[in-house]
């Protein structure tokens, strides 16, 4: 057990834990910040993707003693009343089914836009290939990142 | 949450009368209860007072209305489609609406379960009478106001109004009233053609919390002074737990206790179905401490049957086939006669294998047992069910347990098996307190009900002049055939035989999206393609032709289907994906199927990318009936034949020594972004019939309109799923 502070979503936490902790279960268990989602805890579905940083994240391969003194951004920070551009287009194009892995396509799909606002389909699929939707909304995701780009880029 | 039971235990029931005026005249009983309301996202003011309409319908003093919707949602979207139904007939602006979800009330909603595509369809009159019951309450209430008949009166878009043009008053306004208003025994529900907001596309109604990742999930639930607890079944199918290292288990970071737990209920259900029945339990404080604990659990295993691996399930299959017990048969005519007068015969096998459900949610639930009652919270399909097995397996009477229904990630048939609950329950009952219970993705996927392995082989004989003259098909599967004796093309052959045979296995199998049917449909819509080619017909043409035949003149007695609402999705398709017309490097592949009431037709084509298959395009012409909300019943189309295409060309589970091989998504292959179509198009055949389902019917025709297209843009039939790793695809 040791202690961490964290930022996370603008604010200052402290969690005493394992420090092989996954990102993942400090957020879920110790933060109760359950908008990160658990699939598989191997980086293979990306349902637990947050920004470290600017960056996308698996939190499940992030261990606690990794973080220091970056930020960390989850679902619920990503906009103060869920108007991020990717969360309106999200909305807007009525994408999920069951849901449970959109906090973390919305993660990939804000931090991959961030860097490269004006995607081809081609990049897309390659930046989100990471992220499983069981459901199948996957032509919906394509939509609803270009109607984001497009609304950012307008 | 609050809940409150309904006192009574009676269900509402359904009476048609003969219609008096307009719309159709039902009439029935109705019972009150239900609890308030927490969550709002709406145009209008937030209420200081609500009052109970009925079990269904809240209403506030500023005209905010609280649909409860009664079935558990896993993703079809029901939670937005069933109180649209009940907002039609209430006649209140969908702004308005806020949803909640119900708890389980046996005594009072009526099938609260998600499975067989079932919801909207066994429910379509209920909701309506719901919402026209409440429209009625409120009319009365205003002419009683007013000393007006209510005849004088009409009810819009939450507005009762005079029909003189001189007094009106909102639904806000007069609800209080409307409390006291003895329940109606009969109601007007509206015409069709007066419907406004059904057959329109309204938005989920969770959409807003899924974006910004409010807790809505069983995994997500949490209660103050709660435990977490995971278990370990035994690594093999046919094996059972004897012992393990409890005291050093225990004695771990963060655990608090650990111990065997039985889970064998008495007489079970088809909802009792499970691998293993004894199972030790983990309990502590956080997630990753107990999965640490996990991976230090030193057991004792007993071998109880003969563990299986992946060949033998393949020889039995075969074996069966051969010499294996039919369950369930039809023959029309002799086909075994018309072979040997056919010009040509065309026989091919098809396989597929167990797959799991793999739901994003991994299984969980969350159960707080005390000496006299049990409260259960989590992602279930089947709330009735768990109720019933909880209240066997801790022997106590079902009035005193509760089951609230969260969000659910994904069901596929997977949570219609109660078995998490179960044993949610006999941990919480054993540690004296609240627990919610987790499944890694390794637990979930190593221990499923999953769907079975088939195989079947399929036979036809046309005549010289290439008329499909005999038709056969025997099917088997671990452990049930994947046969419908009765469905397409039975009908529609003179010479018909089917065979559903049955074989045994120890892995767990259930009920996996379109039971079935998400095989038949692959093997049989690719079989008739390869027919039509060899009768040298279009195979649009060639079925319409069979179809016409059993419209105009069927075989035998009955078959399941109606032949006109099967042509005709087959006829839209064809029209919407201009069938016929060629595109150089764009290949084309069509299938049809029925299940779950519903008819589906899919045309799909595929282009080839450096020597890779790409699903370019996909369109889907469906016959539900009544579409009640048209974007939503889109959206899970598209799932299903994106689910189609993934589970066809990528997924299996092998088992060696009785253990899944597969246990998460590094080896289990799921479908991807890009390996999803590039575009799908949904088109709905416009009728007036009672609404069906839309969860399963997507999917099955969409593994033989891959089929179909991959030999057209390979020369390459596919015979086993998953087609990726079919030997010649590959190698
Ligand atoms: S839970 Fe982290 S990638 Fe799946
Ligand atoms: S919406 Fe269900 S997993 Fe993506």
């Amino acid at each position: 057990m040791a202690n961490f502070n964290l930022k996370v979503n603008g604010k200052n936490e402290q969690v005493d834990v394992d420090p092989a902790t996954p990102m993942l279960w400090v957020l879920r268990d110790h933060l109760k910040l359950v908008g990160t989602k658990y699939g598989c805890g191997i980086a293979q579905c990306g349902a637990c993707t947050i920004h470290l940083g600017d960056n996308a994240v698996r939190s499940c391969q992030l261990p606690v003693s990794a973080v220091n003194d970056q930020d960390i951004t989850t679902i619920e920070g990503l906009s103060e009343n869920g108007d991020h551009p990717v969360q309106k287009a999200w909305m807007e194009v009525d994408v999920y089914q069951c849901g449970y892995c959109q906090a973390g396509q919305i993660m990939n799909a804000s931090a991959f836009l961030k860097n490269n606002p004006n995607p081809t389909d081609e990049e897309i699929e390659g930046a989100m290939n990471g992220n499983i939707c069981r459901c199948g909304t996957y032509t919906r995701i394509k939509k609803a990142i270009k109607e984001a780009a497009s609304s950012e880029n307008a | 949450m609050t809940k409150i039971k309904t006192q009574y235990n009676r269900r509402s029931f359904i009476k048609v009368s003969a219609a008096a005026s307009g719309g159709m005249l039902i009439g029935f009983s109705w019972l009150n209860g239900c609890k308030p309301n927490t969550s709002l996202d709406t145009g209008v003011a937030i209420p200081k007072e609500w009052f109970d309409i009925n079990g269904y319908i809240k209403i506030g003093d500023t005209g905010m209305v609280t649909i409860f919707s009664p079935n558990p949602e896993i993703g079809q979207n029901v939670k937005t489609s069933m109180p649209m139904i009940v907002a039609e007939e209430l006649d209140v602006p969908w702004e308005n609406v806020v949803v909640e979800q119900a708890p389980l009330n046996t005594g009072f909603y009526q099938n609260q379960f998600a499975g067989g595509s079932l919801s909207i369809r066994l429910s379509w009159n209920a909701l309506r009478m719901a919402g026209a019951t409440g429209r009625r309450m409120l009319l009365e209430a205003a002419a009683k106001e007013w000393g007006v008949e209510v005849s004088s009166l009409t009810a819009s878009e939450g507005v009762i109004k005079e029909n003189s043009g001189e007094r009106s008053v909102s639904y806000g306004e007069i609800a209080s009233k409307a409390v006291g208003i003895e329940i109606p025994e009969e109601v007007d529900l509206k015409d069709l053609k007066d419907f406004k907001l059904i057959g329109t596309s309204k938005k989920n109604v969770d959409g807003r919390k899924i974006v910004t990742g409010e807790p809505l999930y069983g995994l997500d639930f949490h209660r103050e002074g709660m435990k977490l607890a995971m278990i370990q079944h035994p690594p093999a199918f046919g094996m059972t737990v004897k012992d393990f290292n409890k005291e050093e288990i225990k004695n771990m970071p963060g655990v608090t206790d650990a111990f065997i737990i039985d889970t064998t209920i008495d007489e079970p259900g088809w909802f009792d179905e499970k691998g293993f029945n004894h199972l030790i339990a983990i309990v502590g404080d956080s997630t990753w401490e107990l999965m640490q604990a996990k991976k230090a659990i030193k057991a004792e295993w007993e071998t109880v049957s003969e563990p299986e691996n992946s060949d033998i399930h393949i020889e039995k299959l075969e074996k069966a086939l051969v010499s294996g017990e039919v369950e369930e048969s039809r023959k029309d005519g002799n086909a075994d006669a018309a072979f040997k007068k056919a010009a040509k015969i065309i026989e091919r096998t098809y396989s597929a294998p167990f797959i799991a459900h793999n739901t994003l949610e991994p299984m969980n639930f969350f159960a707080n047992v005390t000496e006299n009652s049990a409260e259960l919270v989590g992602p279930t399909q089947t709330p009735e069910s768990l109720e019933g097995s909880v209240s066997k397996l801790l022997n106590m009477p079902l009035e005193n347990i509760t089951v609230d229904m969260t969000r659910i990630g994904g069901g596929f048939g997977r949570r219609l098996y109660v078995h998490f609950g179960v044993e949610a329950a006999a941990i919480s009952k054993k540690i004296g307190g609240p627990v919610k219970l987790i499944y890694t993705r390794e637990d979930d996927m190593s221990q499923g009900t999953y769907r079975p392995t088939y195989r079947s082989t399929y036979k036809a004989g046309l005549d010289e002049n290439n008329n499909l003259i005999a038709f056969s098909v025997k099917g088997a599967g671990l452990p049930e055939g994947p046969v419908f004796p009765n469905r397409f093309p039975a009908g529609t052959v003179e010479n018909y035989s089917a065979e559903k045979i049955k074989a045994e296995t120890n892995v767990t199998t259930g009920a996996w999206r379109a039971p079935r049917s998400n095989f038949t449909a692959g093997a049989e819509q690719s079989f008739l393609d390869e027919v039509a080619e060899a009768a040298g017909k279009d195979p649009i043409d060639f079925r319409l032709e069979l179809f016409n035949r059993a419209i105009n003149d069927p075989i035998g007695e009955k078959h399941d289907y109606e032949a006109e609402r099967y042509a005709g999705v087959l006829k839209l398709v064809k029209e919407k994906a201009n069938w016929g017309e060629t595109k150089p490097g764009v290949h084309r592949g069509v299938a049809a199927y029925f299940c779950h009431a519903s008819y589906v037709a899919e045309v799909m084509d595929i282009i080839m990318e450096n020597g890779q298959p790409i699903v370019d395009k996909v369109w889907c012409a469906v016959d539900c009936g009544i579409v009640v909300n048209k974007d939503g019943a889109k959206n899970i189309i598209e799932g299903g034949v994106v689910d189609g295409i993934g589970h066809a060309m990528y997924s299996q589970l092998t088992f060696e020594n009785g253990t899944a091989k597969e246990s998460n998504f590094d080896k289990y292959q799921l479908i991807r972004h890009s390996q999803a179509p590039k575009k799908i198009e949904v088109f709905f055949v416009e009728n007036e019939i009672d609404p069906t389902g839309l969860g399963e019917p997507g999917l099955p025709p969409a593994m033989a309109a891959l089929a179909n297209a991959l030999y057209k843009a390979t020369g390459q039939r596919h015979y086993h799923q998953p087609f990726s790793t079919e030997r010649k695809l590959v190698g």
